[in-house]
């Protein structure tokens, strides 16, 4: 047996499995392809994605993480970014992408599919879904009718002590704590979220897992958007042991976030993206994120949906979404308090 | 210049290397110092940047909170490693030093929680244990049990890490007690002591050592933990860089949290290195170790026994039993489980990928270090042994920051996440090359080169072949550890990467066990691969 030469056929073989990987990485740029941040999670998004790649051809380069993450990636990475398109949770992070520049303002086009409530004021970004903030509450314990506050302020009662969860690391939570700064301050919102923790809530690292234990009576209320629960509701059935409050009345806790995309300023694939926020815009996706994802769809006719409270009953507080931008002052506070490390 | 006799016969010394040319030839020199400043770049980086931060920063890091977080990871530590030390003493005298029966079968089935990953292990806990888990739907089902205790938080952090992590000290514990000069025990017998006395009097201090070692691998391993802390929320150190990298745009406090974490790691392999250098223990003969008559249990064996089958139960039986049962679940609600497929190629190409590149890395490092002792190989050893004590979180941090700021093509790319696993991994595979390689005379690769070959091809159609064994070993090792890797996976994964341990994360964390479960599966299947292979090869003789 020539060992030289196996040597030196190993040694190959490992420089031939090293260019493989490099090339396979290399290979992703180039032709028609966009590169998609997503901070909205893969089981929701992917089948959007597989049907805009079936429909144009254009495929789709994608990377999920949270939606803060995608954002401190984008402010990390600066001008060379590889991303095209950011489609995030919320307006909060989108609006950190705008005022720090680097998004590219949209086509009239798009903008316009949407009320003007639910895009930025620049026109850098576009709702895609609305998601309202509830209060889930397990039905066991608790009587929606009698046992629940009419605010979300109402919770710093410490009849609430260790039955509250909430999903802190959660950019529409996160959101959510900033639409509460820009309508009571944040003296106030600072009080509130002191309140809420001496009352001993529970974190959870998501806004499903924060569902799951209302309805296990793991905790009896919940600080989350309202379809995570509907998606239970059509696995579990209605057995499934939570349900939604909604607030209404113009409540910091009744606030109405949408989901949204924009194009980075510096995309090379500036219309490919165009063309994959109108299909996200498009009859058929909209149809998708009502029936499947169970949010309000924004562009076109909205139809109300089944077990849906319509989202024109829904009263959100008066909120412009392109002033919840802060989200820099938003988590210092949530750091401030100990809520997050 | 005189020749010296030695020199021109270039005997080689009991260590391996060959005398008098302490010179390595380029080909091992260059790379194996290469690699040894990668190793560290890293660390380093995260160092300058973390000293660079402003004062808003320090701020921050010099909190009370911060404190906190410290003193919750050290009682962590702190207990999970006594714990462990009670659970595996025993099992370890139990089936090394006793007639036990069934011995050698029970001392496997208690070292075999080793391949379950924290994180599999914290979510079996919540689903097993948690509020409204199966423990909980059985009881109340049975004596109506309102609500258990609560699962989260420290006792759920304690009991996973303490069942997955206590074959450490089991391992390093028996074999401690393989290498006990038996003659100890029998003065001890024959001056009139009793068994219980002449255990803790002088079978015990002498396994001091081997504890010590055993259970401070269980700090570090705690230390670097990120899964199970994470989900089952009791904030560490790790779980609070997460976080903060996760939520937080200004990635500087992740940094500085990141280096906190590696001085607590750095004093605990301090600690390591200082009780190896204090305890010295030898055999009171020069002449070979007798082994030691096993103990007959008498009618103690049926308890002993119960012992080692509760620990089994605990660790392994009930984790894997919930496992299927939430697999066969899974199947059975039409869930899809197609992702599963896709996330087992990735983990199966990345962590072959990897183990090929450690072991083609570690090799000249292994080389110089053995073949070519010098002040600077050793400081090349050193060096590249910084890894094992560094957690996979700071490294992936440190590389986002290393690479967004100077090679931004490499951000989240597959090269970069490979390198992170070298990094991480090169110190296992190394010890088992290295170790292999003493046990290789360089006589024959001397008589190659008397013969006219140049030391690399000598060093290649000699020492490899002879080496082989150890190189596949401490691939498998390393294929391993990449398989189970998971925080610097989830942050350096590249575009829409997913592997069998980040889709057990994910889904775990969204709540889906039927889906959790069957990543999970699959991960434990397909890492007994290389854990029989390494078994199999530790248990043949030579």
């Amino acid at each position: 047996m020539n060992m030289v030469g196996r040597c030196k056929f190993l040694l190959a073989l490992a420089a031939t499995v090293l260019m493989i990987g490099a090339i396979s990485f290399a290979c992703g740029g180039g032709g028609d392809t966009i590169t998609v941040y997503s901070g909205r999670s893969e089981n929701l998004v992917q089948p959007v994605l597989d049907r805009f790649e079936e429909e144009t051809g254009i495929s789709v380069l994608v990377n999920y993480a949270s939606t803060s993450q995608v954002t401190a990636t984008i402010l990390e990475e600066g001008d060379s970014s590889p991303a095209d398109v950011v489609f995030l949770q919320d307006p909060g992070f989108l609006g950190v992408l705008s005022s720090e520049v680097k998004l590219a303002s949209l086509p009239n086009d798009i903008l316009n599919k949407v009320d003007g409530r639910y895009r930025a004021r620049n026109g850098e970004w576009v709702g895609t879904s609305g998601r309202a903030r509830t209060v889930v509450y397990n039905t066991e314990n608790i009587d929606p009718e009698t046992d629940l506050p009419d605010s979300i302020l109402g919770f710093i009662d410490p009849v609430w002590k260790g039955r509250i969860g909430w999903p802190p690391q959660n950019a529409s939570f996160q959101a959510f704590v900033t639409g509460m700064r820009v309508m009571l301050g944040d003296d106030e919102t600072r009080k509130w979220l002191e309140g809420i923790q001496a009352n001993d809530p529970r974190s959870y690292p998501k806004n499903t897992p924060t569902v799951l234990a209302a309805s296990n009576g793991e905790i009896d209320v919940g600080f989350v958007n309202h379809y995570y629960l509907h998606r239970f509701l059509e696995s579990e059935g209605d057995g499934f042991g939570a349900r939604n409050h909604y607030i209404g009345n113009g409540d910091p806790g009744a606030l109405l976030l949408t989901a949204g995309a924009g194009i980075m300023r510096t995309s090379e694939n500036k219309e490919q993206g165009e063309r994959f926020i109108r299909f996200l815009l498009s009859p058929e996706t909209q149809e998708y994120f009502a029936s499947e994802t169970f949010e309000y769809p924004l562009a076109g006719e909205v139809p109300d949906q089944e077990g849906l409270l319509p989202l024109d009953q829904l009263d959100p507080p008066d909120i412009d979404l392109s002033d919840l931008s802060d989200a820099q002052g938003t988590l210092d506070l949530l750091r401030d308090t100990g809520i997050l490390p | 210049m005189k020749e010296n006799p030695a020199s021109v016969l270039k005997v080689p010394n009991s260590r391996g290397s060959i005398v008098g040319s302490s010179m390595p030839p380029l080909p091992i020199g260059v790379p194996a110092t290469l690699v040894a400043l990668a190793m560290v770049l890293p660390i380093v980086y995260l160092a300058v940047r973390t000293l660079g931060a402003g004062s808003e920063t320090w701020d921050l890091l010099f909190r009370s909170r911060t404190l906190e977080i410290i003193l919750r990871t050290l009682l962590l530590i702190v207990t999970v490693s006594a714990a462990c030390v009670v659970l595996a003493v025993p099992l370890a005298w139990l089936t090394v030093r006793t007639d036990l029966p069934f011995r050698r079968l029970w001392a496997i089935l208690v070292s075999l929680p080793i391949v379950i990953p924290s994180y599999i292990g914290a979510f079996l806990i919540i689903v097993a244990l948690g509020p409204r888990g199966m423990l909980q739907d059985a009881l109340e089902w049975a004596f109506s049990v309102e609500r258990l205790p609560d699962i989260y938080g420290f006792p759920g952090a304690f009991l996973s890490l303490t069942l997955l992590s206590y074959p450490y000290v089991l391992l390093t514990v028996s074999a401690g007690l393989w290498k006990l000069d038996a003659s100890l025990e029998e003065a001890s017998r024959n001056l009139g002591s009793g068994r219980w006395r002449t255990f803790f009097q002088v079978t015990l201090p002498q396994l001091k050592p081997s504890i010590t070692a055993g259970a401070l691998l269980v700090g570090l391993y705690t230390l670097s933990d990120f899964g199970a802390v994470s989900l089952l929320q009791y904030e560490t150190l790790t779980a609070a860089i997460f976080i903060q990298y996760e939520s937080a745009l200004d990635r500087t406090i992740a940094a500085a949290l990141s280096m906190v974490l590696v001085v607590m790691a750095l004093l605990i392999i301090v600690m390591e290195a200082g009780t190896r250098a204090r305890f010295k223990y030898f055999g009171s003969t020069p002449g070979p170790e007798r082994p030691a008559p096993l103990v007959p249990l008498g009618r103690w064996r049926w308890p002993a026994m119960g012992y080692c089958a509760l620990v089994v139960l605990a660790s392994l039986a009930i984790p894997v039993a919930i496992l299927l049962y939430w697999v066969v679940r899974g199947f059975s609600s039409e869930e899809s489980m197609s992702f599963v497929w896709g996330a087992t190629w990735s983990s199966f190409y990345v962590s072959a990928l990897s183990a090929a590149v450690i072991a083609v890395a570690a090799l000249p490092v292994a080389i110089m270090v053995v073949r070519y002792p010098s002040y600077i190989a050793n400081v090349i050893e050193r060096l590249s042994y910084v890894g094992f004590a560094l957690p996979g979180i700071t490294i992936a941090l440190a590389l986002v920051f290393f690479t967004s700021n100077f090679a931004s093509p490499l951000y989240q790319s597959l090269l970069l996440l490979v390198f992170a696993y070298v990094v991480l991994f090169l110190p296992t595979a190394l010890g088992s090359i290295r170790a292999s390689l003493l046990q290789i005379s360089p006589k024959l690769e001397e008589a190659a080169r008397g013969l006219g070959s140049s030391p690399v091809h000598a060093f290649c159609i000699i020492t490899i072949p002879l080496l082989r064994s150890g190189i596949f070993a401490g691939a498998a090792l390393a294929f391993l550890l990449t398989m189970k890797e998971l925080p610097a996976t989830l942050i350096l994964g590249p575009l829409g990467f997913t592997t069998l341990a980040t889709s057990v994360w994910s889904a775990a964390t969204e709540a889906m066990f039927a889906q959790a479960a069957v990543a999970s599966l699959l991960l434990v299947l397909v890492s007994s691969v290389p854990m029989g292979f390494i078994v199999f090869r530790g248990r043949q003789p030579g």
